[in-house]
């Protein structure tokens, strides 16, 4: 059993009592709530005549059904601005503080905590939504929730959970020119599975991972979940703390100290124990593209799709399935595959060096004939940052179009979507089936700046020849 | 379309039809694809169950067979559920008549989003389970009773053996697996856990 962990300080620290039946019951430092997943926790909060326990600790944004386009109210779509005008009733009702559309602090949840100082070392961070292990890059305790944990969370700031096992992924050496976070976390998938996580909280240390900015790191613990692991983190560090430092929630002053020092003593520490550890070599990873289905399915970009001979047994079902559906057959280099549809953000991959990197690629260079190439910033505030740097207009002279934030085309709950069969390079998180929003389209994940340059040459292209220009 | 309770109280055991969704992997957008979403209420997304891989298989698919119709037992492979936490998955199979799976593994939400609807999600060895749903797309009428405490499902003439970890079953048999009552009762361990959390009056922002 882990000992001295972050993991197991943080836990100790939340635990409000044990449960029959041996789950604990954890306090929530911070709750972040969108209009997808809480609007049945209010309606059952009602039913059952609670109220908000701790409205001051629960946060919300709009951020799954916003058109890209047009934001104007009301929406387009009934079903969403139905969606958005009752988590604005809810909020108004309970005392709850909404960042809606035009606030300035708009944006998809996992990218406007961190950049407002909401997600801070130490705390337990849970959101009605998987990719809250993003918030695990700050050395919070971060994980994603129900729907019916929501209304746990609004009645009484707490919730019942089962204690995770610990595994450290080590991670020495480092990433070489071309190769981001993206890459580093597809890989750990493609060795260790999209189950293999299950039932653990994913330590991320070593020097690469130290080498990270924030923004990496976010990228990072975000996809904890993709390889089955609901909680990912890494130690609080001079990064993390260079990273907060003057924004909007932060601690100031003499308080700011204060917090440093309780931070620092979070971090795990010599004497950690881990259930196991997984040690990688930052160094031997290419950029990295999914082929298949899961994103466990993922290859280096100068690597061809596995035969099924090349695979576990237990893989090969899910690998017939995918190479079907994909339409790629075993073999095949990665490389060189036509795609239709370039997309850039998401809770993944939507933030300012997300955007800058895939802005080096294509400055001076043009989307290729019959692609849609399409940018959503992160946030109100990634896109302001952007914008203030002339981004918007080097993806505008490439040919990209340059769009309002929002979850977008990851998951496709507004109007941005794959059509038919369409394929495209994704800098999002997820290529399930129908993904996209079409039951056929298809999903190539790769870094944002893969995406990019993909885009320009209108197929998977490894990065690192654009780039040596 | 299905006029069962939904689950109340205890959950010791459930018997009923089986039906078999094969694949390993098998993720929360299948189950019920994002469009379903976009609603305030649960109350309408029995439609959306695997509703694009039904449409794929054109009437094939086991939740359009007629003889699977009134099942209530699915069972499924591994790491069934993984992918997004929407609770829509769950709440879209309940509502189409599903009262326990049986499976390989599960993943880790989806596990605990069933759980806190007193929906089990029971564990079987591969073979067990390609067993059982051999046995359930072989004879569909063939009744499955669920042992939940005792951790069997059998058939008329055979029983396998079936794991769950001791906090959920334990949730799932005492009844109290919907716990908002119990966890709203520790107030005074609430003020408590509060109080020694820097972040919430130390460097408070």
């Amino acid at each position: 059993m882990s000992a001295d962990t972050l993991y197991d300080k943080v836990w100790d620290l939340h635990r409000v009592a044990e449960l029959p039946g041996g789950a604990s019951q954890l306090f929530i430092g911070l709750h972040l709530i969108h209009e997808v997943t809480s609007p049945q926790a209010f309606a059952a909060l009602q039913e059952l005549g609670l109220s908000v326990r701790h409205p001051e600790r629960t946060v919300a944004t709009v951020d799954h059904i916003v058109p890209t386009t047009s934001q104007a109210r009301p929406f387009a779509d009934p079903l969403a601005e139905e969606m958005l005008a009752t988590l604005e009733a809810n909020c108004a009702e309970h005392g709850i503080t909404l960042h809606g559309i035009g606030s300035g602090r708009q944006g998809i949840v996992h990218v406007i905590a961190p950049e407002l100082g909401l997600t801070q070392p130490g705390m337990t961070v849970a959101c009605g939504d998987s990719h809250t292990s993003t918030h695990g890059a700050f050395g919070a305790i971060a994980f994603g929730i129900g729907t019916s944990q929501v209304r746990d969370v609004l009645a009484s700031q707490s919730l019942a959970m089962g204690r995770l096992k610990v595994r450290r992924i080590l991670v020495e050496g480092s990433l070489r020119p071309g190769v981001h976070a993206k890459d580093l976390i597809l890989h750990v998938i493609r060795r260790l599975g999209v189950k293999g996580g299950v039932g653990h909280a994913y330590e991320f240390a070593g020097p690469a991972i130290e080498a990270l900015s924030m923004e990496e790191r976010m990228t990072l613990c975000n996809m904890a979940i993709e390889g089955g692991a609901r909680v990912g983190y890494v130690n609080p560090d001079a990064v993390t703390f260079a990273y907060l430092q003057g924004r909007p929630a932060a601690p100031q002053g003499e308080a700011w100290e204060r917090a440093v020092a309780w931070w620092s003593s979070l971090a795990s520490g010599p004497a950690a124990v881990f259930d196991d550890e997984v040690v990688f070599d930052a160094a031997a990873i290419s950029p990295t593209v999914t082929w298949g289905i899961t994103p466990g399915q993922a290859i280096g970009v100068d690597e061809a799709v596995p035969r099924p001979e090349e695979l576990e047994e237990g893989e090969r079902a899910i690998a017939a399935e995918a190479y079907r559906y994909m339409d790629l057959e075993p073999g095949r280099p990665i490389a060189g595959v036509p795609v239709d549809v370039c997309f850039i953000g998401s809770c993944t991959n939507g933030r300012l060096s997300d955007l800058r990197a895939a802005a080096a690629v294509a400055r001076g260079r043009h989307v290729a004939p019959g692609i849609k190439a399409f940018v959503v910033p992160g946030s109100e505030q990634v896109a302001a940052a952007a914008e203030a740097e002339g981004l918007d207009l080097v993806f505008r002279e490439a040919g990209f179009e340059w769009r309002e934030p929002g979850c977008s085309m990851c998951l496709a709950m507004n109007p941005d979507r794959l059509e038919g069969r369409q394929i495209s390079a994704s800098s999002s998180n997820r290529n399930f089936k129908g993904r996209q929003g079409s039951a056929t389209g298809r999903t190539l994940l790769m870094s944002p700046a893969m995406v990019a340059a993909a885009a320009v040459r209108g197929h998977v292209t490894d990065v690192r020849e654009l780039l040596n220009r | 379309m299905n006029p069962t309770p939904f689950p109340q109280g205890p959950i010791t055991a459930w018997s009923g039809r089986g039906v078999a969704v094969v694949g390993d992997d098998i993720d929360t957008d299948r189950i019920i694809p994002a469009r379903y979403l976009k609603c305030v209420t649960f109350d309408h997304l029995a439609a959306g169950a695997f509703a694009d891989d039904r449409s794929e298989q054109a009437g094939a698919h086991p939740f359009d067979l007629e003889q699977h119709r009134d099942a209530s037992i699915l069972v499924v492979n591994r790491n069934f559920g993984c992918g997004s936490s929407r609770e829509h998955a769950p709440q879209a199979l309940i509502r189409r008549g599903i009262r326990a799976l049986i499976g390989e593994s599960f993943a880790e939400i989806f596990f605990g989003n069933c759980l806190t609807l007193g929906v089990p999600c029971l564990s079987g060895s591969h073979d067990d389970v390609a067993a059982l749903q051999a046995l359930v797309s072989r004879e569909p009428t063939t009744v499955l009773t669920i042992d939940v405490a005792g951790l069997t499902v059998a058939s008329t003439d055979q029983q396998w053996s079936l794991q769950l970890a001791e906090g959920p079953l334990s949730a799932l048999v005492s009844g109290q697996w919907d716990g908002t009552s119990q966890l709203v009762a520790h107030d005074a361990e609430l003020r408590a856990t509060a109080a020694r959390l820097p972040y919430l009056h130390s460097f408070a922002a």
